[in-house]
């Protein structure tokens, strides 16, 4: 079985990938490179096609028309065991009948490798669960059966790890726990993983490149810091994280930035941050950005006047406030509470501002709520 | 705080601790009903095979163990037995073998008359017996074939599969596709995976099966007697002496069987929880 695919090594492209089920198009003309050695991840909601992506680079569905590589080598019509591929399931598919050192033992044993008690030792303590090894499968937690699906597939050492929603079954403090180990278990071991998750916080931790995929597509790839500050979508301004989209012109210019006329008052958004067609434009800012004065208070940067307070929630480490602008649309803005000055209260006059430079631009034609309806922590695939 | 603790545990009336004890007993009572209905019978064999009866066994005549020591006492009892067992572990074999193919194809690919063929599998198992035994029988004299007892195994064999293949079906349904992908994610091919993974999953499934075809031959006495001509089946030893009255042997026999399915399933459940023990 070790022919040249299995031990193909490089950048894995995906050149065009369409996958139709009938009528229903999964994946719709994706071209993708994952760079080796890079933790990647594919983010986006429940039916965007991340699910099938993956499985068509492990081999488990084939594509409808399209090419894979790995390298120079083209795998697109090899079987999922005839490539350098491994996944962490959804649901880790532990084999129930075979010890945990079985079950790691596995593919070793499958490809007819010879040290098989020293790779599975190694990795076993890799995961820190070496006493765990002649245990079934049923006799462990989540979080163990999670480590075990991954030492199961990072033990073979694959030119790629695929994780399908891999954290998806475990409680949100085990969840953060192991974002920060398979980072490092990543870094580690020096392999290329492909992460497919709708929990956006988790792709953000994790990757250092992600692409946001909606209805088969890529919306935005690009690394968590980029797709965050600067969206080139409604669906990504939203889905990651919350965003503020106000209507409005481009006016002119001013050196570097557009003068946008918001509802007759004036921004600017700096050019690198646009990506409207033409004059009309969505104002994106995100609501941490936002400062929130007393009215009568000077201001600096892009100021909206006008508002006023319409729910204030407090959480902790920060104030959440609804703002009613007069032209009747609701602004977010977080408000760090390390300032000592008490919350301003419902029905208060308010001033909002920014810094110009956080503000970037979308289409306006753009759907402002696209990817906001769909709550990313409720979906399962 | 302090007093509430101290006070004495309050108790509650006697008729709220009589219906409370009801509702909590009410299930266990209906069990044992049921289960004494059910085994009955079962006693009775049994104590009946310490009967120092004789040729016939109606009457209780005191107690021996005679008949437990010698089980073959009676006359053609264990030739039966043996015709039996036989046909029962050839029929068993053929059946589950076939059977489990069937059920694989049914349960794990599409193809054209799948769905009938799910159907017709069904059909022997909702088919009289007398009408089966009938047909088989002049179905074989028809190909100028003797009653006997490869035309007995035959005829199991046919109504065993149906059987087999609902059971493995059912277990092969519960097995999670991801397993065998997963299997083939890990470098191992189709041949591979069915053998380390699909057949390990699906075999207490096809265990059962077995054990049922078995049974159901072991204890065939319609379909048998039509087709197996001048041969002996304990079944149709117990039916021809009932007439004169059953010889204590063929209690000792039955309740053998009993202690025995008893001892596989016992054990199987024994397995089965050493394996995954919550």
């Amino acid at each position: 079985m070790a022919d040249a695919s299995t031990s193909a090594k490089g950048d894995l492209r995906l050149t065009r990938i369409t996958k139709s089920f009938g009528d229903f198009t999964a994946v719709d003309d994706l071209s993708l490179v994952i760079p080796e050695g890079s933790f990647f991840a594919l983010l986006g909601p429940s039916g965007c096609g991340k699910t099938t992506t993956l499985r068509i680079i492990a081999g488990l569905e084939e594509p409808t028309v399209g090419s894979i590589h790995i390298g120079a080598v083209d795998i697109t019509t090899k079987k999922s065991y005839q490539r350098p591929i491994n996944t962490v399931f959804q649901n880790y598919a532990l084999f129930p009948h075979l010890t945990i050192y079985e079950n790691v033992a596995f593919g070793l044993r499958r490809r007819g490798i010879k040290d098989v008690k020293e790779a599975v030792d190694k990795v076993l303590n890799l995961v820190e669960l070496p006493h765990l090894a002649q245990r079934k499968p049923t006799q462990l937690s989540g979080g163990q059966q999670q480590r075990i699906a991954l030492a199961r597939a990072i033990v073979n050492r694959p030119a790629l790890l695929l994780l399908d929603e891999p954290l998806g079954a475990l409680d949100l403090k085990l969840r953060r726990q192991m974002q920060i180990e398979l980072k490092w278990i990543q870094t580690e071991v020096g392999l290329t993983f492909v992460h497919v998750t709708h929990d956006q916080e988790e792709a953000m931790t994790m990757a250092d490149t992600i692409a946001v995929m909606n209805e088969g597509k890529i919306e935005q790839m690009g690394s968590p810091a980029d797709l965050y500050d600067n969206p080139e979508t409604a669906f990504v301004a939203n889905f990651l994280g919350q965003s503020n989209l106000i209507k409005g012109t481009v006016e002119g210019t001013d050196g570097d930035s557009l003068v946008v006329n918001v509802f007759s008052q004036r921004i600017k958004i700096a050019k690198s941050r646009s990506h409207a067609k033409d004059n009309s434009v969505l104002a994106g800012i995100r609501p941490e950005k936002i400062r929130i004065h007393p009215e009568g208070t000077p201001a600096t940067g892009n100021v909206l006047t006008g508002g006023v307070i319409a729910d204030v929630s407090y959480i902790g480490v920060s104030t959440q406030y609804q703002v009613e602008m007069p032209w009747k649309q609701e602004l977010m803005v977080f408000e760090q509470n390390d300032d000592g000055v008490p919350p301003l209260n419902k029905g208060d006059a308010v001033v909002l501002s920014w810094e110009s430079i956080f503000t970037f631009a979308l289409a306006g034609d753009e759907d402002a709520s696209a990817g906001s309806e769909v709550m990313p922590e409720d979906l399962d695939e | 705080m302090k007093q509430l603790a101290d006070a004495p545990i309050p108790t509650l009336p006697i008729n709220a601790r009589i219906s409370r004890w009801f509702g909590r007993n009410l299930i266990r009572i209906y069990a044992v009903f049921g289960f004494t209905y059910l085994f009955i019978p079962v006693l009775y064999t049994f104590i009946f095979s310490f009967n120092d009866g004789g040729k016939s066994n109606l009457v209780w005549k005191g107690f021996t163990t005679a008949n437990w020591q010698n089980p073959c006492g009676a006359p053609e009892v264990c030739t039966a037995l043996g015709n039996s067992i036989k046909i029962g572990l050839l029929a068993t074999t053929f059946s589950t073998i076939l059977g489990t193919g069937i059920a694989f194809a049914i349960g794990r690919y599409n193809f054209k008359g799948r769905s009938s063929t799910n159907l017709l599998i069904f059909l022997p198992m909702a088919t009289p017996e007398i009408v089966l035994g009938a047909s088989l029988l002049s179905l074989f004299l028809v190909f100028q074939i003797n009653p006997g007892f490869w035309p007995t195994v035959i005829a199991h064999v046919m109504f065993c599969i149906s059987f087999v293949v609902v059971t493995v079906k059912a277990r092969i349904a519960s097995l999670d596709p991801r397993l065998e992908q997963a299997a083939m994610d890990l470098y191992a091919n189709e041949f591979e995976t069915f053998r380390r993974v699909t057949l390990p999953l699906v075999a207490p499934g096809i265990a059962g099966a077995a054990l049922l075809a078995f049974s159901l031959s072991f204890d065939d006495f319609i379909i048998t007697n039509f087709n197996s001509g001048t041969l002996s089946t304990f079944p149709k030893f117990v039916y021809v002496s009932a007439t004169r009255g059953i010889p204590p042997q063929a209690n000792v026999i039955g309740s053998s069987m009993f202690f025995l399915a008893l001892i596989i399933v016992v054990v199987g459940q024994f397995v089965g929880n050493k394996r995954k023990p919550h």
